[in-house]
């Protein structure tokens, strides 16, 4: 009860939905529910499609798998509960690794914006490291930190970190002039300028950059897993493609694919949540 | 005679970067009495905004000085051109910025935001976000988020030039009566005449860059009341718009001719 009060007295008061308006909304509608059908129905096809082709014999399905195979291995992994352990393991290290990413390049974007002349230093060695392929570095992740999660979350870490950092920085250095010299006049210290301003101001750019750096991390990690691992999702594709588990490759890859949505779907909450609470009212 | 508030001498500051020197004030000197509302006019980028930079202390004077007296050096607000409230705060959380950052919120503090809200017709909004209000409220709200600090001396950087008209008209008028009826002494800088003359007792026009005052025009109005609206139809009005703008455009005419 209390909540449709609410409601109701947010709400502008309710005037008769002309007829135009109605058909725009309807239309509106209309066209939502045909891009959902056609979506859905593009993957259906590809489905059936995959299937059929390798029971009509177009594929073979030892190298292309098919649906019905991949639901198979799926639930046998589900069974001896190799999915938990394989999938938990790849979250874990995705998640761990995008905590401290996010961490880091905001302590370290935080650092640039505070002292002008660092930034400079580094500016060319950051440009360096985020353009290099991270994929280079791991071998020499794994000589110094062995094989295992250390490694594969460094090599999650290292594949965003540095866009993330340089990403923040810009952020951070494009909050509005004026914003900060109304903390100078009110007789604030540089400390109280970012705290009141650049932080609270970059939010929207540093949920933005979250979403970059999920994908990332997940990147890093799967690279990690691949050269360094011997449980979790990376690990199951290199060594279902070495023992020619096709199935087992891309049942792999399609719960990447979810995780991969599930993950970026968290951080989007997360921004629509903020988007909510700011929006006023 | 009152004490000066506020006295500059010979100020001197210059700009600098790779292309060279730019000299924004030469030698510029003047001074302030206690409760004087005084306007600075000038050719647009002529170094207003620099001088209340360096008299609010943001800026270091290359030569010259600054006086100020005990009180004043205490609390100098600054106004500037946009209300700039924040966005992600509520206007009661915005208004308490300045205690927040100098560390001063008090009671006594809390009780003067809440009276200057009533006073200034606000404290209805005082949990709404500033994209909620209307242009001229949110100046109010900035004006309460600098007067909550009880500063001695307020410098005003055109803070009316990102209203519409109609908006300015109002809210200069509200705005200089309540700067009026709390007596503090106050510096306005603007490019527009007849706000100037309106609001102000005394006018300083600045010449070209580098800035120096060029004349000093006291205004004496004879108005029923002291309204800056009842000010345009003062009979006087009309002569001092045409004096300061025979000034100003002779700075103007100075450059281009």
């Amino acid at each position: 009860m209390n909540t449709v009060k609410k409601a109701v007295n947010q709400s502008p008061p309710a005037a008769p939905l002309s007829l135009e308006q109605k058909q725009y909304l309807q239309k509106h509608r209309r066209h939502h529910h045909l891009i959902t059908c056609l979506r859905l129905m593009l993957f259906l096809a590809f489905l059936v499609i995959w299937e059929f082709s390798g029971r009509l014999g177009y594929i073979d399905t030892f190298f292309f798998s098919s649906p019905s195979l991949v639901i198979h291995c799926f639930l046998t992994m589900l069974k001896d509960g190799s999915f938990f352990l394989h999938t938990g393991i790849t979250l874990g290290e995705t998640l761990l690794s995008f905590f401290l990413v996010t961490l880091f390049s905001i302590l370290i974007a935080t650092l640039l914006w505070y002292s002008r002349s660092l930034s400079e230093i580094l500016e060319p060695y950051l440009v360096i490291l985020n353009s290099l392929p991270k994929s280079a570095l791991a071998p020499l992740f794994i000589v110094w930190l062995g094989t295992g999660t250390k490694t594969i979350v460094v090599a999650g870490i290292s594949v965003a970190v540095f866009g993330s950092i340089i990403n923040l920085y810009t952020g951070f250095i494009h909050v509005d002039k004026e914003k900060l010299k109304l903390i100078y006049t009110l007789g604030g210290n540089r400390f109280q300028a970012f705290h009141k301003v650049v932080l609270p101001s970059s939010i929207p750019v540093i949920l933005s950059n979250m979403k970059v750096n999920i994908g990332l991390s997940l990147v890093g990690v799967i690279i990690g897993e691949f050269l360094a691992a011997r449980v979790g999702l990376g690990y199951l594709i290199i060594y279902g493609s070495q023992v020619f588990k096709l199935g087992m490759v891309i049942t792999s890859i399609i719960i990447l694919c979810i995780i991969a949505m599930g993950l970026y779907q968290a951080v989007q909450y997360l921004e629509h949540f903020y988007k909510k609470k700011t929006a006023g009212i | 005679m009152s004490t000066p508030v506020l006295e500059c001498k010979n100020l001197c500051y210059s700009y600098h970067n790779l292309n060279g020197e730019t000299k924004a004030l030469s030698d510029l000197s003047f001074r302030i009495d206690r409760g004087e509302f005084v306007a600075i006019v000038g050719p647009s980028g002529c170094g207003k905004s620099t001088l209340l930079s360096l008299i609010s202390g943001l800026l270091m004077p290359q030569s010259g000085e600054i006086l100020l007296d005990k009180e004043a050096s205490a609390g100098i607000g600054y106004m500037l051109q946009q209300d700039h409230l924040f966005e992600w705060r509520s206007i009661w959380k915005n208004i308490l910025l300045g205690l927040e950052i100098s560390g001063t919120y008090s009671p006594q503090k809390k009780a003067l935001a809440e009276k200057l809200l009533k006073d200034y017709g606000l404290y209805a909004f005082k949990d709404k976000k500033p994209n909620e209000l209307s242009g001229g409220m949110k100046q109010r709200a900035a004006l309460i988020r600098t007067m909550v600090m009880e500063p001695s001396l307020l410098l005003l950087d055109e803070p009316f030039s990102a209203l519409d008209y109609q908006s300015r008209l109002m809210v200069s008028a509200d705005i200089g009566n309540i700067i009026r009826r709390s007596g503090v002494t106050a510096l306005l800088i603007t490019h527009d005449l007849s706000e100037a003359i309106s609001l102000a007792d005394r006018v300083l026009v600045l010449s070209r860059r580098p800035a120096t005052v060029k004349t000093e025009i006291p205004i004496h109005l004879t108005t029923k009341d002291a309204s800056p609206l009842s000010a345009r139809n003062a009979p006087e009005f009309h002569h001092l718009f045409t004096l300061l703008w025979k000034e100003i455009s002779d700075e103007y005419c100075q450059e281009s001719c």
